[in-house]
């Protein structure tokens, strides 16, 4: 499967692994994003809406592998994000290191997916079971 | 010329659609594209100093950007992914 995608159907962590792993990494740490069914000041959200410009969303992806490259050799990165409807405890994100040792894995996969919510071009509506709703937009 | 516009999030909410052709003189600029954009809906000033906007997938550094046939612009108010 490809290594950076935007999809609209349910995000397959296992697959994501499988691919970016290779015989030379010993490591392999995932970061999975899912919906929460409650806001931090504990409103109650029934789902989340995602939407992206997919094209800068893949390029930016790239980059920040490619960054991860620089600080890392031998690190694979993988991302792929949803976008559509999402309910509450679907996963909307998943970062994936593989590396030689765990160190590097770790390290690649804090950076890539603080990077993404930084800087890629992904935007998300909650809707709240009281009826409202919200653009998020994330805190750095 | 035509220029695509692509509106996201609250930005497209603004404008009514997140796909859409706009007309603009031959020579126009970044700012020129904000002003006809403006003429849609003035309530995108509330988003003006948060929104970046890029052409043909860049951000765009400079508002006096000229902008050619066929480019597309994209309004990308701060971002929520992950």
């Amino acid at each position: 499967m490809a290594l950076f995608a935007i999809l609209r159907d349910a995000i397959d962590p296992r697959a994501l692994e499988a691919s970016v792993r290779t015989d030379a990494c010993g490591a392999i740490v995932t970061f999975l994003g899912v919906v929460r069914g409650s806001t931090s000041e504990g409103r109650s959200i029934v789902g989340l809406e995602y939407e992206a410009h997919e094209a800068m969303a893949l390029a930016e992806f790239a980059a920040i592998a490619s960054e991860v490259g620089e600080r890392h050799t031998g690190v694979r990165l993988g991302i792929l994000h949803r976008v559509g409807a999402l309910n509450v405890g679907e996963v909307s994100v998943a970062v994936c290191a593989a590396a030689p040792h765990r160190r590097e894995a770790f390290e690649a996969c804090e950076y890539a997916i603080e990077a993404l919510k930084a800087r890629a071009p992904i935007w998300k509506k909650e809707a709240y079971a009281d009826g409202g709703d919200a653009w998020i937009v994330n805190k750095l | 010329m035509t220029v695509r516009v692509r509106a996201f999030a609250r930005m497209r909410e603004l404008l009514d659609e997140g796909a859409f052709d706009l007309q603009l003189p031959e020579g126009a600029t970044v700012v020129d594209a904000w002003e006809a954009l403006r003429a849609r809906n003035r309530k995108i000033d509330a988003l003006a100093s948060s929104t970046r906007i890029a052409r043909n997938g860049r951000v765009v550094a400079l508002m006096s950007e000229r902008l050619a046939d066929g480019d597309e612009i994209a309004l990308l108010p701060p971002v929520g992914g992950g």
